[in-house]
């Protein structure tokens, strides 16, 4: 069974094809690279995952269960969880309570309008154990608004890890990091347990080839080349289309 | 101190009958503390979920007249009162469902509509509200046998009411439901993505906004005995609006400041300066320019600043105190 798989995915925005007729499947435990000029559609494909759009056509399984119509909340009920592009934290909260908000979003608790939230020991033990696991444990208490960019970044892979995913989507989590912050941030990603499927978009190739061990090319929303590490590398349309040449 | 000064502040609201004088002036606290109640109730949605609505008069206008309809219906109190709740929190639903359809403007434009539509059934349908001539209540209620009809016990009934609506917000603020519609109001889209029901969230908050509007609503039924389309008219909800941006939006303390400083204005700053609307535009206008964030957390920051001046340079400002 496919961890994850898209079957003739089709969308538009207008005249505009962001995605057309792609199929991916992605095995469990897989570490997959999804690369692409700008524009090529890997976000609006993460969005169309994660259902935040809605498809023209096509569907998409999740552990063989179908997910097309399933809203995008109970997507994150079934094991996928997402980072994104542009850095989306609770900028006035701590970071605490940033990776507190992500155990939440799973627990029944969410809805207790009466406990305090701060003495839920579970909860909070919880938190603080993501933070520790991406190395920011000494900064729980510290505000988003304080922290720094590369940070940020690395709070952002903290809250999707703490939904424990069976799928998780990388957006470019390299991006706009320093070369020590992204050697880290790699070195996070490695270490994440072959239990949890990952799917990336990345535009750095130096780290994100090491990382992959099957590629897909998006062009014009269309997966142009697919297959192992040296077999895209090699292919005359990747270098034609990515690399320039 | 924060203890101290809490014993402090419920001293003097509870002894406030004996020392504020005569009775007009026990009569203008109980109205601070029923604005407060509505406004605290608003504050859930404009200050925790982000939602500004120009529709909250209706709510309270709601249960003012339901109350006074159960009430000259023949029923007793209890009936009347629980009546007029339900009949507030299924109004809410009502304006919920249809103004969740938006956020921001769109959702102010709905609340603004609904709130114009409560106000022409309360002016129009006269058959059910009497229209212009509003609908009187012969007696306030008697609960647990104590008569309310002095200006003294209305009050101490008023506030242990709104020692009710503080604590219930005050644990509402801190609780992880809390927390969510916060979150739903900063980040909706990773909210979804966390798996978290971000319309169910914002839904149900209305119904706790609108239950403590409902609550205002009958109180000011007790206290006036009368309601009129007045109550429910656009002005008033922007009133109340104006209370929670005026005293710091999201804050626990900010609304029941808000409500006092436009209450004062109202009923006792109108008796010496006839163009008192004048003076409290320009108060709102002072406010919005000085402290943005409002009058309490502006306050807290120019408390702040004072102190750390006067211990000179050197010291850092103290962190935060999380109202």
């Amino acid at each position: 069974m496919t961890a994850l798989e898209v079957r003739d995915l089709n969308k538009a925005f207008g005249g505009l094809r962001v995605t057309s007729t792609v199929n991916l499947a992605v095995a469990p435990g897989e570490r997959r690279l999804i690369i692409g000029p700008n524009g090529a559609g890997k976000t609006t494909l993460f969005n169309l995952i994660t259902g935040e759009i809605r498809p023209d056509s096509g569907t998409m399984m999740l552990f063989g269960h179908d997910i097309t119509r399933v809203p995008a909340r109970r997507r994150a009920h079934l094991g996928l969880a997402r980072t994104y592009q542009i850095i989306t934290l609770f900028p006035g909260e701590t970071l605490l309570r940033n990776v507190t908000l992500s155990l939440l979003g799973l627990s029944p608790l969410r809805w207790n309008p009466i406990v305090r939230i701060d003495r839920q020991a579970e909860l909070m033990a919880g938190a603080r154990e993501a933070l520790v696991r991406v190395g920011l444990g000494h900064l729980a208490e510290r505000p988003v608004g304080q922290t720094s960019y590369g940070e940020r970044r690395r709070v952002e892979i903290a809250m999707a890890l703490a939904q424990n995913p069976k799928v998780l989507l990388l957006d470019e989590p390299f991006a706009g990091l320093s070369i020590e912050e992204r050697r880290d941030v790699a070195t996070l990603i490695n270490a994440i347990s072959r239990d949890v499927t990952i799917v990336m978009i990345e535009h750095d190739m130096d780290v994100a080839l090491e990382f992959a061990e099957q590629i897909t090319v998006l062009h014009f929303g269309e997966v142009i080349v697919e297959g192992t590490r040296a077999e895209v590398v090699e292919h005359p349309r990747t270098r034609e289309i990515y690399l320039g040449e | 101190m924060k203890r101290i000064a809490l014993a402090g502040a419920l001293l003097l609201l509870i002894t406030l009958p004996f020392w504020i004088g005569n009775s007009y002036y026990v009569n203008v606290a109980t109205q601070m503390l029923i604005y407060a109640i509505l406004a605290l109730g608003l504050n859930v949605l404009v200050g925790y979920a982000g939602l500004v609505t120009l529709g909250h008069a209706a709510l309270f206008g709601v249960a003012a007249y339901a109350g006074a309809t159960l009430i000259n219906a023949g029923h007793g109190h209890i009936v009347a009162a629980v009546g007029a709740l339900l009949a507030t929190i299924a109004v809410s639903a009502i304006f919920a469902v249809l103004a969740l359809r938006g956020t921001g403007l769109g959702f102010v434009m709905i609340t603004v509509a609904l709130g114009q539509i409560a106000w022409g059934i309360a002016y129009r349908w006269i058959s059910l509200t009497n229209g212009d001539n509003g609908v009187s209540i012969n007696a306030r209620p008697h609960p647990f046998g104590l008569s309310l009809e002095t200006a003294p016990a209305l009050y101490w009934a008023t506030l242990v009411v709104f020692l009710l609506a503080v604590v219930s917000m005050s644990i509402f603020v801190a609780s992880p439901f809390g927390a969510s519609l916060r979150g739903a109001r900063d980040q909706p889209r990773r909210m979804t993505a966390l798996g978290y029901n971000v319309w169910l969230i914002r839904f149900l908050a209305f119904l706790f906004s609108g239950f403590w509007s409902g609550v205002a609503g009958l109180l000011y039924l007790y206290y006036n005995q009368f309601v009129s389309p007045q109550t429910v008219a656009l002005s008033a909800s922007a009133e109340a609006l104006l209370m929670v941006i005026a005293g710091g939006t999201g804050t626990l303390l900010g609304p029941i400041a808000g409500a006092v400083l436009v209450i004062v204005m109202k009923d006792i700053a109108s008796a010496y300066i006839e163009r008192w609307n004048f003076v409290l535009g320009a108060i709102f206008v002072l406010i919005v320019v000085f402290m943005p964030e409002g009058l309490v957390p502006g306050g807290l920051r120019l408390c702040r600043r004072v102190i750390a001046a006067a211990r000179g340079p050197a010291t850092v400002p103290a962190e935060e105190s999380g109202e």
